[in-house]
């Protein structure tokens, strides 16, 4: 059973099914692997071996006797995970990443993680993520730099850059990420992965540290969109503990690979075809549309006008929200508290040696951007901007089914390539700022690599709670093409 | 338009930061520079544009006024740096007087 960690969620759930492995067999494969490459890649935070031995002997227990009696099983009984580090899980750390949270451990489950539990799902651990999601490369951490797994001298992408770290390099089967600006497409594009990133309102954000609350959501980073849609089919749906999910039931998601995409209009904007991006990455994500095209889809170019303001208006809205967010780090109720005799100066101190350098630009800019004077020109204009970049969607929208666009402007980028200057790092998820401005699902699928071998990701994007005509799209490319199934050479053997 | 050290100092005022000189410095200059980035909105015409002020789509709603089951105090407490008799303890709010 040396192959099990390269084994797809499907197949995973249905050998536990049989009994050709059990969860045991199959936890301790990952928890192996963590243990022979996390030292390498850091793509775990805390791996929570034990407690997934437990889970997992318990799972076959109850396998074992559902095979006697027939009897109904939660859907991914026994199938291990790994959980970014900004959502909760009871009774296992949870830092987002920073100093400020070292210690701090939650008494619940995260919406989304209960559901998966509920499933009958075995967590492995947390991964690691740029400092309360915050970045673009997880060298944001406070506690590690994660490498990338097809070259370990890269970055793997961010925010959630240990969770693509931790399912490329065979370190878990699949997991859950979170996406406030790109943090689940571009680290699945850069570690040549699928990811989801799923319309805001389709997945409970309750117990995901709050970041951007009109941006922020969970998602997926997969080896495929049939295993992506595996997970989103627990998850999704409506939770009362977050009153901006949508009410009722979510759709069961189902997968047909032989589906025609004749009837389907793919826009391909011009916008995002641009002077500045790596030409390979333009080549492979024109062969892939090109490909798309083949299969029968109809292309079409469009223009999405305002792209460019997508990341003045991210970086005013996104800060502003997480500077309000991140008020209740004062010291006082967990967390790490920098003692003084003076009440704010106790909170001042412990906020300023809690948070790392690029959470105290964010705070300092929202800060900014909403103080008196400063609101109209700032906050005010980009929520306007934020209307007029969402009504591109919709107007493109009423022409196509999907846009289809490079996920990322660049591959991998070297580790310290970016960190002197801020503005840099920003302009690596240019591509996939708009879709959390306007609130629609991405999903962003590997589509080739470049000349160092780097992978190369492709992101399709659909309107407001369209997750399974992208995920259809995208398994339907992956029964004809075979980039998916490839997995880096430095943790092969 | 370049921040001056002062309006650094004034913002981590009001975002409870305590910045080193060296920090202060530094952010003055990177955030100058994203602020100088981010004024590129004001190239725009916005004077018909409603401000996108909920992502949902449908339209948010109430819920019934009911308690719910409720964490526990002694988990929501566990966290706490400082805590005595089931309470949060914080450095004094007022000095003492003369």
């Amino acid at each position: 059973m040396s192959e099990l960690h390269t084994i797809s969620v499907a197949s995973a759930v249905k050998g536990l099914r049989s009994g050709a492995f059990s969860s045991r067999e199959l936890t301790k494969a990952y928890l192996d692997r963590i243990e022979r490459f996390n030292p390498r890649l850091n793509a775990y935070l805390h791996v929570a071996a034990d407690s997934a031995l437990r889970a997992a002997a318990s799972a076959d227990r109850k396998l074992s006797k559902a095979r006697k009696t027939k009897a109904n099983l939660p859907p991914l009984t026994g199938l291990p995970i790994a959980v970014k580090d900004v959502l909760t899980v009871a009774g296992m750390p949870a830092t987002a990443g920073s100093r400020i949270l070292q210690g701090f451990v939650p008494s619940y489950n995260a919406t989304s993680v209960q559901r998966l539990l509920d499933a009958g799902i075995v967590i492995l651990g947390k991964t690691n993520t740029d400092e309360f999601a915050m970045g673009s490369s997880t060298e944001n951490s406070a506690y590690a730099v994660t490498r990338n797994p097809w070259d370990e001298e890269r970055v793997p992408g961010g925010s959630s850059g240990g969770s693509a770290a931790a399912v490329a390099a065979g370190l878990a089967p699949v997991a859950l990420g979170t996406d406030t600006g790109g943090s689940v497409r571009q680290p699945a594009a850069l570690c040549g992965l699928t990811g989801l990133k799923t319309t805001y309102g389709r997945v409970s954000r309750y117990g995901l540290i709050a970041f951007g609350s009109s941006l922020d959501t969970v998602g997926v980073l997969a080896h495929s969109a049939q295993d992506a849609a595996i997970i989103l089919n627990v998850m999704a749906g409506y939770d009362p503990l977050d009153a901006t999910t949508l009410e009722g039931k979510a759709p069961k998601i189902k997968l047909n690979g032989k589906t025609s995409l004749k009837e389907l209009q793919i826009g391909v904007p011009k916008e995002y075809f641009i002077e500045g991006v790596q030409p390979e990455v333009t080549a492979g994500v024109r062969e892939a549309i090109a490909q798309l095209e083949r299969l029968g889809a109809k292309i079409k170019e469009i223009s999405l006008p305002h792209t460019e303001y997508a990341l003045p208006v991210y970086y005013i809205i996104a800060p502003a929200e997480a500077s309000a967010n991140l008020a209740r780090f004062d010291g006082v109720r967990y967390g790490l508290r920098v003692e003084d005799r003076n009440l704010i100066d106790m909170f001042s101190l412990t906020r300023g040696q809690g948070f790392g350098p690029e959470v105290k630009r964010r705070i300092m800019i929202g800060t900014y951007a909403l103080s008196a004077g400063y609101y109209d020109a700032y906050y005010g204009q980009a929520q306007k901007v934020r209307t007029l970049i969402r009504k591109d969607f919709e107007d493109a929208f009423t022409q196509v089914d999907m846009v289809a666009a490079p996920a990322t402007p660049n591959t991998a980028f070297r580790i310290g390539a970016h960190t002197g200057n801020p503005l840099e790092m920003y302009l690596e998820d240019v591509f996939t700022l708009p879709a959390n401005l306007a609130g629609i699902p991405g999903v962003s699928l590997p589509v080739g690599f470049d000349s160092q071998g780097l992978p190369i990701g492709l992101q399709l994007l659909g309107p407001h709670f369209s997750e399974e005509l992208l995920l259809q799209v995208g398994h339907v490319y992956q029964q004809a093409a075979d980039w998916h199934t490839i997995t880096p050479m430095t943790t092969d053997a | 338009m370049p921040l001056t050290r002062q309006d650094v100092e004034h913002i981590a005022l009001l975002a409870r930061l305590h910045l080193t000189d060296e920090e202060k410095e530094r952010f003055r200059e990177q955030l100058s520079n994203i602020l100088d980035h981010i004024s590129k909105l004001q190239e725009l015409d916005t004077s018909q544009v409603l401000p996108m002020s909920s992502v949902v789509v449908e339209q948010s709603r109430l819920r019934e006024d009911v308690a719910g089951p409720a964490m526990s105090r002694e988990d929501l407490m566990s966290n706490a740096p400082d805590a005595a008799d089931d309470q949060f303890r914080v450095p004094p709010v007022l000095e003492p007087g003369p």
